[in-house]
């Protein structure tokens, strides 16, 4: 996988997507085979986000994001800014006292984001994050997930089961076949970047949606 | 930015019930407070009545009015042995929160160490306080740390039971998080398990405040009225014996004062430190 690629794993529930993630991010030991990571397990060289966005809902949203850097043994004050930053970087300036459950949901998926990406990883995996958001609420978190990508430098893994979804983000999207999952097709979406909302009514973009649609399909999705 | 409302509409950050005008959120408060007031007063008043008609002599049941005459007679002497019970109640309940609590976190730690020794607590617990009372009177020297471990015993277990469940029942999610992390054992229990386990344990707490003092009273009754001060159970008793009916039912009503005042200060303090994140301290939404 190319540094600073952003890749999609595609493929129908209960394929094996969330737990090659997991295999990578080095929580789940591979049955067979290996996963070889230039960071070599170094803590906070991963981000994780999960399908929930998986939030201490006793600590407010500043100490959800301190998290990383606390448990990496950072201290409060060392640890501010960059935790300010990465706050107003997902949109949530003004929001750091305020506690989860004070949060709608694609508020505290934000949050999550925040504390992936606090700890500036070098690859951050996200485990069908958006799928239990409304759309309008997804379709403005890709947009800003983009521009967090580009704005951090990392490589991203992103596991979806949607098409529309795989196509505005990444630029590969690997298809996988359900039961057993294996890998059926891969794709690159040669789209440029910055992707905006017009492209989601473009003819290119609706083009590469249909290509890996059939794709998909003749994986047997 | 284009943001969903909150899930919860009609709760404002700050906890209040929108959406419904401040009379009607009045007239539940008074409703809660009035309705089982109501019912009390006419309990008493119907309890004055039978007595006085039926001219019950107050051997066999005092009225309301007769036993607040004696509550305020005996008062300053039956405060003392509220005091009594009141210091093993106390103490007992505080050595059920830290021996519970360590215990549970020993627990959290090695599954080994919970299956080897949880049995022997459920058998602590299902053995009934009033038939090894006698046994540990025996053993223990001390009137005083005799019956507090006697109260410890009925109190101890809901504190174990629920915060091993609570240590347990971290998010698996977050666990994973904080392995990502390469969070240390006494990280993932002191930012994950115990904040997790805390509104189990809290409840637990609540339990245990009431069983505490139950405990205590029942180490009372078996000890007897022998020993220098008297906590309120061995008053009753000596009441019952020389047919004092009226300050038995005093001694009873402070008891039981006693226990709704603990449970009380329980709930508001459990109230208090869950009250920004978790859903049990939330208002009711309708």
């Amino acid at each position: 996988m190319a540094p600073g690629a952003f890749v999609s794993l595609l493929g129908p529930s209960g394929c094996g997507k969330s737990t090659l993630l997991r295999i990578i991010a080095g929580l789940v030991p591979p049955s067979t085979g290996q996963v070889t990571r230039s960071d070599e397990g170094q803590a906070g060289a991963v981000g994780f986000v999960f399908q929930e966005p998986t939030l201490m809902p006793w600590a407010s949203v500043w100490d959800n994001v301190y998290l990383p850097l606390r448990l990496s043994g950072t201290g409060r004050s060392a640890a501010r800014a960059r935790v300010d930053d990465m706050i107003a970087a997902v949109g949530l300036a003004g929001f750091a006292q305020v506690y989860p459950r004070e949060l709608s949901g694609g508020m505290r998926m934000r949050v999550s984001i925040a504390r992936a990406l606090v700890t500036a990883p070098r690859l951050l995996l996200l485990d069908e994050p958006f799928a239990a958001l409304d759309e309008i609420t997804r379709f403005k978190l890709n947009e800003d997930l983009l521009r967090l990508w580009r704005a951090h430098d990392c490589t991203i893994v992103f596991v979806t089961h949607s098409v529309f979804e795989s196509v505005f983000l990444s630029n590969r999207i690997v298809i996988m076949t359900p039961r057993p999952g294996r890998m059926a097709a891969e794709v690159a979406v040669d789209l440029p970047y910055p992707r905006e909302e017009g492209l989601r009514t473009a003819p290119p973009y609706m083009e590469r949606c249909r290509d890996v649609s059939r794709l998909l399909a003749e994986a047997g999705a | 930015m284009a943001q969903r409302k909150p899930p919860h509409p009609e709760r404002s950050p700050q906890g209040e019930v929108e959406g419904r005008t401040s009379g009607d959120a009045w007239r539940e408060r008074i409703g809660r407070v009035a309705a089982p007031l109501a019912v009390g007063i006419v309990m008493l008043l119907g309890w004055e009545a039978l007595v006085d008609v039926n001219s019950i002599p107050p051997y066999i049941l005092p009225g309301p009015v007769r036993v607040a005459k004696t509550l305020w007679i005996d008062g300053p002497s039956l405060l003392g042995s509220l005091w009594v019970t009141l210091r093993i109640t106390l103490a007992a309940l505080a050595a059920a929160v830290v021996l519970g609590g360590l215990l549970s976190i020993l627990f959290a730690q090695s599954r080994l160490l919970e299956r080897s020794l949880f049995p022997y607590a459920v058998i602590l617990q299902v053995t009934p306080i009033v038939s090894i009372a006698p046994l540990i009177i025996i053993w223990v020297n001390d009137a005083f740390l005799a019956m507090l471990v006697c109260a410890w015993i009925v109190a101890f277990f809901p504190i174990v039971a629920n915060t091993t469940l609570g240590l347990n029942s971290a998010d698996r999610n977050l666990l994973a998080l904080f392995r990502l992390y390469g969070a240390s054992r006494w990280q993932v229990l002191r930012l994950l398990r115990v904040p997790s386990a805390l509104p189990l344990f809290l409840a637990g707490v609540r339990i245990s405040g009431g069983l505490a003092l139950i405990g205590a009273v029942v180490a009372e009754f078996v000890a007897g009225t022998g020993g220098a001060e008297t906590g309120l159970a061995s008053r009753i008793l000596e009441s019952g014996y020389r047919l004092e009916i009226p300050r038995m039912f005093a001694a009873l009503l402070l008891l039981s004062f006693t226990g709704i005042v603990i449970f009380a200060i329980l709930s508001w303090l459990s109230q208090r430190l869950l009250a920004h994140w978790h859903e049990s301290a939330l208002p009711h939404a309708e």
